[in-house]
């Protein structure tokens, strides 16, 4: 299925390659190149490309192209999925998924690819699996392997592989048992230039730190679960008990992990947690333009709105701002045209305002269209949609664990339109 | 080559690794002498005996490799070091091997002994890995070695060797595709298999060496179906894409009803007018294509298969995968009815929230959907707007599933959507978005002048661009009823004097001329000014002006001769021949000579005839002949290794080819049996019910005939199976078992009535049970004294194995007395069967009010009967069998009967000491003839063996009647292995090839030891054995199952899996079990000690590791389930 993988970085080297049938010369990579210069930003390349012997399948990420080179067909979102998951397990090792880091540990790298992959069909892609095979660094290990000259392949067999519960380690041990959710909801909204929402709703994870001995049989139940729509889980739960109990059933992975994703049902109505009025206007006459943009609370269930952030994507012919802001900073990134202004807290008795005028390059027609504010906040203890964990039950394990819910409210893909 | 350049310009950063390739010439200079003396001292460090050096030195050369740097020329001191003890080393060794073999053939040769004896090893995982390199190597001449391991892992007791084994296959097809048609044997075997870690690999390699062998799959297809929600994601990608190809092939259209009702009331396709000519004239088409099919269609009803499977994916429609989603979404509109395919939206739509590349393959799954089916997307409208963040490529395909969902109801939303797209500041999105109000207003009537209005204030756009999509656009709409646009034309017309994109100036041009009438004071002057300015336009400018020309010549010749003649004179020198050849053609044609011919007279005609309006349509239109959510799908073209998705076929195929009729688990060993049944359920919070007691009988019950008890359990798993799908009817099912069990006393005194009435043949058989009892009791005695406890037990079970014999026995009377059994009573008869094996002794003879009786696998029906015709007749050998089988026997079948013509044979280790030869594990098998013609000269031929292993035949079987059956011993020597014996079964008229794969636990006999003794030999294995202390015993903690908690079961439990014999013990904390290996004798020592709340640990002491590690497996299954 999937033959070469080529990693290539945005000012266009290669800077690792695999093979996992015969050897792709590189030059096939030239059909990639070309489209890269014709798309104007590296998103917008297009991510399946055809040559004349080959399919060129890649993925943007962390400012790195995952480019995979395919013979026949494929379902391409079996390769998107999979370089997803290659960069997910980069992230997973090493903190972060970028270049420098993957040069630093190019051998351990290329050894988890020749184990995530055989003959281009994945094989082992569990983290879990993985970390048995091949172990991830750490500062001690990395000190010891220096000083005796040992490597990060794991001595044991990955015997994961062969266990019914692939995603868990056998003979996990702790002395702290604790196991943490965190609700995360996201708001993914569109206002129009009037403040009327135009398309809003609410998307939400669980992400689990669970830290366990032994082989605990979690349970997690919702006092409302009828609120959750459309739900993806991880491997680990029973399906089955979802859909008749509406309970959450699983042996949990070791670590941290998505437990699951959820979409509310679209019949309950969103709160907007934040108002924003806001002018933006160029003129014809004069390089110059206005902007007065206010921020207010709307329904924000009682808490506090915090990390409030807009960010806007000026026409290309916006030279400088020069803003007056009452609360938090703003800048404007003159090489991308980005203003953000970095709020913090909002407080409803005095609002934020960003105010003052904008210069535009000489010479150019003013800008049609107003850029539209993409806004960024954060509301601890709430889940918006008002989803409540009720309960979490372990079996098969005696002892107690240690036990937590946190519930986050974010604003997701949050656009005002102008 | 701009990337490789710039990569060299980089490595002066990267210091510690390699340099480039270009220094395989040592005379090109100094400067790649120092390249040399680096790789000189690799080697130095890849010779010394440091394994720290080596490592560093590998740890280099794999950076040098992922950089794509060349080694090859370390080749030979690398390879060196492929039998190196330790394992990192190991480990990169095998990387470069992989990458460099290809090139390097002769030497890679010298690693692939490594390989072969790497295959040998006791340790699954090393067996795997030592596969999965050698079948990398890219060398032709180890074909045959590779096909040699291929063919033995994919009969590996280990499930990841036989997966290892489903990777190779396609390795080596690719190596040499000669081997194709071996290939196919071995991926029909492994398509066999029960696991599901095998089943996504295999189906993988069926994909991509035989995915036209539809038919191999028949026979696995719902177990397929079944196994799929446990697989690994990427398997279940795989399989699903085969499973939908394979259901268009052999299943009906589940919508052939809807699209007749359709036809008729016009449904939702019929909306516009413009569309309506089209779509009559396809429906047409398509009735008269199903006329013929119509005549004889009947009511649809969906095959039950083909509902399996359908119930069966919607859950990974949950999954985290999106490729597993949109798999699942594309079989979903392949293939389920209308009314089904609306649940894969919501998955879709959630899938928007991912990636960019995934959001990207999805919209365009979905705008090939919403072609079809609109209805599907349209509650999810809101989620397909656009925000000025997405990239442009999203933007377009968003914009498009837009287009496809609106209608009436709708429009004005999305128009006001669109409205604020028009403002957007990507240019491309905006031309887009113009288009897509073109689309929207030639498919929805109401809108088009709402539309054409807003596009002509586009006109005034200050961005060219726009203005002139703008223009493209309106040109088409326009050509719908240009009469009322006169004014629109108009406006046209003046922009000629802004407007330069060519495209924009060619359609207005086009519209003016073929609308000249409608604007018969502007059009002469239009063409005044393009006559002005016609050397300076570009090629389709310049046609559209010599047509606007010739045009305006036909209708009104009096004010634009002279300018046309000017226009074509200008034309005739023009550079480009086109222009040129059309200056010509319209010449002869409008410009009457002597010479034109007839047809000047018609010039008018072919120049003024009405154009048909443009059909805007959407460019995924008829897309989905592809298979969605395929590469080929995606680029609209046909890509290297489709597969096409066939039409659904006229009248269904035969779909009892998919009937399994062999329970094929008695080809497995016990341990994946039960290693795979843990897979089936594991959501066992369901099942748990029955499969706690199903477990119990497995073990328990060997009392039973061995196929009797395992075909019980069988069922009860498919059973298990087929409740998961209507829960809701277990707790009530537990209540009844209970019940049930409560009074099983009572029916046990019912019962023993009709056994007393059973013939002399069957009392007969009861008799020889006894004495066997007999005999195994005066032996246990003097074995042990003090084994009193295990005694009893082995009685209990006997006399219970005896009662369901009895019973099956009656049954088969039963049978036997309604000749045509009608379906429904051997439904319910084989349903007590299954109740019977589960709870083992509830000889429940009244069916039992339940239920969850309805089956909804009515399949499974058929073999059940064959099943429990099967069992009848081998109980009623047992009767005249010369070897007293103990009581814990269990059979395994050998030679179907179905692949055996009608005879069909079973075996089992009888556990008795083999007379002709100590060394010999005893096989005792049993021939059934269920043919019609008697079968003779039964023996054995052309035994092929592992060295070192010896098989006494048994002599051979002159005369089998149809409808007997026959017993006979053979000896086998295994040499403690626990390799298949394999040999040729011959009749008079054929031959069979079998094999007989020991459990490992029947390569013992039991031996006594006191207590002493026993602690004895085990220090003295522990410690007598310098170099391999601490290698001969294996340890393992357990949690004992529930039902497992007793002395009593633990000890059954143990001498089931194992031939040993029980050690009399002070402690009741322990159990200690001996016996000796068969073929050599080693002494094999088992411990198991209980600690409170159920923990216990296992302790096995054998010289033999391998057969130690086997056995601790086994007894660990046999403890915890």
């Amino acid at each position: 299925m999937i033959h070469s993988l080529f990693l290539i970085n945005h000012t266009g080297d290669i800077f690792l390659e695999k093979h996992w049938k015969s050897v792709i010369g590189r030059s096939v990579c030239d059909y990639f190149f070309e489209a890269r210069e014709k798309a104007v930003e590296p998103e917008n390349v297009p991510p399946v490309l055809q040559t004349p012997h080959h399919y060129l399948i890649s993925i943007y990420r962390g400012k790195l192209f995952f480019l995979s080179v395919i013979q026949t067909e494929v379902p391409p979102l079996f390769v998107i999925e999979f370089l997803h998951r290659v960069a997910d397990t980069i992230q997973d090792y090493f903190g972060e998924c970028s270049e420098g880091v993957i040069k630093d540990n190019v051998v351990t790298v290329y050894e988890l690819l020749e184990e995530m992959l055989d003959n281009g069909f994945p094989l082992a892609t569990e983290s879990n699996v993985l970390k048995e095979m091949i172990r991830p660094p750490t500062i001690l290990r990395s000190v010891v392997n220096t000083l005796t000259g040992a490597s990060n392949v794991g001595d044991t067999l990955p015997t994961g592989q062969l266990s019914n519960v692939p995603w868990r380690r056998v003979g996990v041990k702790y002395t702290n048992n604790e196991a943490y959710f965190d609700v995360i909801e996201e708001i993914d909204a569109i206002l129009d230039k009037s403040g009327t929402t135009v398309f809003a709703e609410i998307q939400g994870v669980i992400e689990a730190c669970v830290r366990l001995t032994g082989m605990p049989d979690l349970t997690l139940s919702f006092m409302n679960p009828r609120l959750l729509d459309d739900v993806s889980f991880h491997p680990c739960v029973r399906f089955k008990r979802w859909e008749s109990e509406r309970v959450l059933s699983f042996i949990p992975p070791d670590g941290n992990f998505t437990l699951m994703n959820y979409h509310v049902s679209s019949q309950n109505l969103v709160a907007i947690p934040v108002y924003v009025k806001q002018s933006i206007s160029f003129f014809e006459t004069g390089p110059c333009g206005r902007l007065d943009i206010t921020i207010g609370p709307k329904q924000t269930m009682g808490k506090t709105v915090e990390g409030l952030m807009v960010t806007i994507h000026m026409p290309k012919a916006v030279l400088s701002a020069n803003l007056t802001a009452t609360q938090g900073t703003y800048t404007y990134d003159l090489a991308t045209k980005v203003l953000v202004w970095d709020i913090g807290k909002l407080n409803p008795q005095k609002l934020p305002n960003l105010k003052g005028s904008l210069t535009t390059q000489a010479g150019t027609p003013k800008p049609e269209d107003n850029p539209s504010l993409n806004i960024d906040l954060k509301i601890q203890q709430l889940a918006i949609s008002g989803l409540k964990v009720s309960r979490l039950d372990m079996y098969g394990e005696k002892y107690k664990p240690f036990k937590g819910v946190k519930y986050l409210t974010k604003a997701g893909k949050f656009q005002v339109r102008t | 080559m701009s990337a490789s350049s710039a990569f060299n310009d980089e490595k002066g950063g990267s210091s510690s690794v390699g340099e480039p390739e270009y220094g395989h010439d040592p005379a090109s200079g100094g400067i790649f002498s120092s390249d040399y003396k680096r790789h000189d001292d690799l080697k130095e460090m890849l010779d010394s005996n440091k394994d720290s050096l080596k490592l560093e030195a590998m740890k280099r050369i794999v950076a040098m490799i992922a950089r794509g740097k060349n080694a090859s020329d370390l080749f030979p001191a690398v390879v060196k070091n492929v039998a190196c003890k330790n394992i990192e080393v190991k480990k990169l060794v095998y990387v470069y091997l992989v990458r460099y073999a290809e090139e390097q053939q002769d030497l890679a040769l010298l690693s692939i002994s490594t390989f072969q004896r790497g295959l040998k090893d006791p340790n699954q995982l090393i067996r795997a890995s030592a596969l999965r390199v050698l079948s990398s190597i890219r060398v032709t001449i180890i074909v045959p070695i590779m096909m040699l391991a291929i063919k033995e892992a994919a009969s590996d007791m280990s499930p990841y060797v036989r997966k290892t084994a489903a990777h190779a296959i396609p390795k080596l097809y690719s190596l040499d595709p000669e081997q194709k048609d071996q290939l196919i044997e071995v991926i029909e075997k492994l398509l066999a298999d029960k696991t599901t870690l095998v089943a996504g690999s295999v189906v993988m390699a069926f994909e991509e060496v035989c995915p036209e062998r539809i038919d191999l799959i028949h026979k696995n297809y719902r177990k397929l179906c079944n196994l799929l929600i446990d697989v690994e994601e990427w398997g279940q990608v795989v399989i699903i894409n085969m499973l939908t190809r394979y259901a268009r092939t052999q299943f009906l259209n589940p919508n052939m009803n809807e699209s007749l009702l359709e036809e008729g009331s016009g449904g939702d396709r019929t909306f516009y007018g413009s569309d309506e000519d089209e779509d009559e004239d396809e429906e047409e088409k398509e009735k008269k294509a199903e006329t013929p099919a119509m005549a004889k269609r009947k009511p649809y009803v969906m095959d039950p298969d083909h509902r399996l499977l359908l119930r069966n994916t919607k859950p990974l429609l949950q999954s985290r995968n999106a490729a597993v989603v949109m798999a699942v979404a594309q079989l979903y509109f392949h293939l389920a009815p209308k009314a089904e395919v609306g649940v894969i939206a919501k998955a879709l739509v959630r899938l928007l929230r991912s990636h960019s590349e995934v959001q990207y393959v999805v919209l365009q799954n979905v705008a090939t959907m919403t072609i079809k089916r609109r209805g599907m997307f349209e509650p999810y409208l809101k989620s397909f707007y656009i925000r000025s963040t997405d990239p442009t490529q999203i933007k377009v395909l968003k914009l498009e599933v837009l287009t496809n969902l609106a209608n009436e109801t709708n429009i004005s939303t999305i128009l006001r959507e669109f409205q604020t797209y028009i403002k957007s500041m990507d240019k491309d999105f905006v031309a887009a978005t113009i288009q897509a109000i073109g689309r929207c207003a030639t498919n929805i009537g109401e809108v088009r002048d709402t539309c054409l209005n807003g596009l002509v204030q586009l006109l005034s756009n200050r961005d060219e661009l726009v203005v002139a999509e703008s223009v493209v656009v309106i040109k088409k709409l326009l050509q719908m009823q240009p009469e009322k646009h006169s004014d629109i034309i108009k406006h046209m017309a003046k922009l000629t004097d802004n407007i330069q994109v060519p495209m924009a100036r060619a359609s207005i041009l086009w519209l003016i001329g073929e609308y000249c009438e409608h604007v018969p004071k502007i059009a002469p002057d239009v063409l005044r000014k393009m006559a002005k300015s016609f050397t300076n336009e570009e090629d389709i400018v310049k046609l559209q002006i010599i047509n606007l020309a010739a045009k305006l010549y036909l209708t009104n010749s009096k004010q634009t001769k002279l300018l046309t003649q000017y226009v074509l004179n200008l034309a005739k020198y023009d550079q480009n021949y086109d222009i040129r050849d059309r200056a010509r053609f319209i010449r002869q044609l409008i410009v009457p000579t002597e010479k034109s011919g007839a047809l000047s007279k018609y010039a008018k005609k072919l120049f003024l005839a009405l154009k048909p309006a443009p059909v805007l349509e959407s460019p995924f239109k008829d897309r989905d002949h592809f298979q969605l959510g395929s590469l080929s799908h995606l680029l609209n073209a046909k890509a290297g290794g489709y597969q096409e998705l066939p039409d659904w076929p006229e009248a269904a195929p035969d779909p009892s080819v998919r009937n399994v009729e062999v329970p094929e688990w008695t080809k497995c060993s016990s341990r994946e049996k039960r290693k795979e049944k843990k897979v089936e359920k594991p959501f066992y919070s369901d099942s748990e019910g029955e499969s706690g007691p199903t477990e119990s009988a497995d073990s328990e019950s060997d009392s039973a005939s061995g196929s009797e008890s395992g075909s019980g359990s069988e069922e009860s798993a498919s059973r298990s199976e087929s409740e998961e799908s209507e829960d809701g009817s277990e707790s009530e099912e537990e209540e009844e078992e209970e019940e049930e069990e409560k009074e099983k006393k009572k029916k046990k005194k019912e019962l023993k009535k009709p056994v007393q009435e059973s013939e002399s043949e069957q009392s007969s058989e009861e008799e020889e049970r006894k004495h066997q009892r007999k005999t195994k009791q005066r032996k246990s005695d003097s074995e042990s004294e003090s084994d009193e406890d295990e005694e009893s037990e082995s009685e209990s079970s006997q006399s219970e194995s005896e009662e369901s014999e009895s019973e099956a026995e009656v049954k088969k009377k039963k049978k036997a007395a309604e000749s045509k059994p009608p379906s429904k009573p051997v439904k319910k008869e084989s349903k007590k069967e299954k109740k019977e094996m589960s709870l083992l002794d509830l000889d429940d003879f009244e069916p039992a009010p339940s239920p969850q009786v309805t089956p909804v696998n009515t399949f499974l029906s058929n073999s059940l009967v064959t099943d429990l015709e099967g069992l009848s007749l081998s109980d009623t050998v047992l009767s005249p069998a010369t070897i007293a089988p103990s009581s814990a026997l269990k059979n395994y079948e050998l030679l179907h009967r179905i692949t055996g013509e009608g005879l069909s044979v079973e075996y089992c280790f009888s556990r008795q000491p083999f007379s002709p030869d100590a060394n010999m594990v005893a096989v005792q098998m049993q021939f059934t003839n269920n043919a019609t013609a008697d079968t003779k000269n039964l023996h054995i031929e052309d035994v092929k063996l592992q060295s070192g292993m010896r098989v006494k035949e048994f002599s051979e079987i002159e005369l089998l009647p149809a409808g007997e059956t026959a017993t006979a011993v053979m000896g086998i020597d295994f040499c403690d292995s626990t390799q298949a014996a394999n040999f040729q079964l011959c009749t008079h008229t054929r031959k069979f090839f079998v094999s007989i794969q020991p459990p490992v636990g029947e390569l013992m006999r039991p031996v006594f030891l006191t207590e002493n003794e026993f602690k004895k030999e085990q220090e003295k294995l522990l410690h007598n054995l310098g170099q391999l202390m601490g290698m001969n015993e294996i340890t393992e903690k357990l949690t004992l199952d529930m039902k497992c908690r007793n002395e009593h079961t633990i000890v059954q439990r143990v001498t089931t899996a194992a031939n040993l014999s029980r050690v009399p013990c002070g402690s009741d904390k322990e159990c200690r079990f001996a016996g000796r290996t068969v073929s050599s004798s080693s002494l094999v020592l088992v411990t198991v000690a209980t600690k409170e709340e159920g923990a216990a640990q296992l302790t096995v002491n054998c010289e033999k590791m391998v057969i130690g590690t086997m056995l601790v497996k086994d007894i660990l299954l046999a403890l915890t389930q």
